[in-house]
């Protein structure tokens, strides 16, 4: 239990994926002129990075090192399970629950290349896949989750920033994406003092 | 046929960072030294070359409704190839990039050129578009990565700047604040070069 807190609390505050790690940067910049659409995204993406976490370790310990693929075929084949991935998402919850696709709909497809998901999978793939498969699968599902909470608060953070930012008088050269990087680079200096916590 | 305006294009005036904004990830978490950024730039450019050369190949082939798959596999493949190649020849360098060269599969310039480019031109011309877009992502990422270097450890590729001289490195520059900030900063210059050029030709500054 305690590793696990330990590991949430890595992944919201010390790594966090878009402050320290520089993962995701695109939909952070993107997405977060508004506070809804930003809770939206990051709701999204924190149920797709679990889910892709589980199974690209699935696959990664029962197809890919079995069959000795795993030195080549790791990237092809996890970029395609997050792309297939996203999209049957999106195909279920249409069918299942279309208030929640109706919310989410436009961000789904987005996420299939947010980097910081592609990321995740790969961050510590080496270590986990060392452990027991259970073990393992559990980690690996648990550092997605945390780290797509991680995201989201970074990026919710960001629009309050940035909805209020809209109405600072600033110079015309700033405006729009060099200030958001200059709010960002901010956020990422008090982010920094979280740092040997953990 | 002349090549010469598609390679130039993507220098300055279609410049993927500064002006484009795509890419942001990369560019940010590997200039923290120069020669990581050269070797992140010209990783990416080997596959921004390649995927648009086999794209703009079966550019005919590739039903409407399945491209953005196929592409990225076509993409994965070559990242693939980068990555078995500097395990090979640069492992150290390799290592320092860490998890940011398999993700250059998501890298949004190579997706970009592709969709916007690649499918819709031939060969000749993607090739030069895919090379003038990844020299001018390299340089970019040379120009923050310069930058992050001498003031965040006084150095440039390893070697001392101020030689012998008492100078106090911000270390903040190499870090994940000083990414954001000198990033910001450039993007803010190169707009304010942009509306003063702008300006001067006569139109309404600040619009």
């Amino acid at each position: 239990m305690r590793e696990y807190l330990a590991l949430l609390f890595g992944m919201v505050f010390v790594q966090n994926f878009v402050l320290n790690q520089f993962l995701g940067i695109c939909p952070f910049i993107g997405v977060s002129k508004k506070r809804d659409s930003a809770i939206g995204m990051g709701i999204a993406v924190i149920f797709v990075m679990g889910l892709s976490c589980f199974i690209t370790m699935l696959v990664y310990k029962l197809v890919l090192v079995p069959f000795r693929l795993e030195e080549y075929l790791d990237i092809i084949s996890f970029i395609l399970i997050i792309a297939a991935l996203v999209q049957f998402v999106e195909i279920v919850m249409k069918k299942t629950a279309p208030d929640l696709y109706q919310a989410l709909g436009i961000y789904l497809p987005l996420i299939s290349t947010n980097c910081a998901v592609l990321g995740s999978t790969q961050m510590r793939l080496l270590d986990y896949a060392a452990l027991p498969l259970p073990e393992a699968l559990l980690k690996n599902t648990a550092l997605g989750v945390f780290g797509g909470v991680g995201f989201t608060l970074a990026l919710f953070l960001m629009s309050c920033i940035r909805e209020r930012l809209e109405l600072a008088p600033l110079p015309p050269a700033l405006r729009g994406i060099p200030i958001a990087f200059l709010a960002a680079a901010g956020m990422a200096l008090s982010f920094f003092g979280f740092t040997g916590i953990v | 046929m002349n090549f010469l305006p598609q390679l130039i294009n993507g220098f300055i005036r279609e410049n993927p960072v500064f002006v484009l904004v795509l890419g942001m990830c990369p560019t940010l978490a590997t200039t923290s030294s120069l020669e990581k950024a050269i070797g992140m730039g010209l990783a990416t450019t080997f596959v921004l070359v390649g995927s648009n050369l086999i794209i703009s190949l079966i550019k005919k082939f590739i039903p409407d409704e399945v491209r953005i798959p196929i592409f990225i596999v076509v993409i994965a493949t070559f990242v693939t190839l980068v990555k078995l190649i500097m395990a090979a020849y640069f492992p150290d360098l390799k290592a320092a990039l860490g998890i940011f060269l398999p993700l250059i599969v998501v890298n949004c310039i190579i997706m970009a050129r592709a969709e916007a480019f690649a499918s819709k031109n031939g060969i000749l011309a993607s090739t030069a578009d895919g090379f003038g877009m990844g020299i001018g992502f390299t340089l970019s990422l040379s120009l923050l990565g310069s930058i992050r270097e001498i003031l965040g450890s006084g150095s440039l590729l390893g070697i001392p700047f101020f030689e012998g001289v008492d100078v106090y490195t911000q270390t903040i520059f190499i870090l994940a604040p000083g990414g954001f900030l000198t990033l910001g900063l450039l993007m803010g210059f190169f707009n304010y070069l942009a509306l003063r050029k702008y300006a001067k030709a006569g139109g309404n500054a600040g619009k």
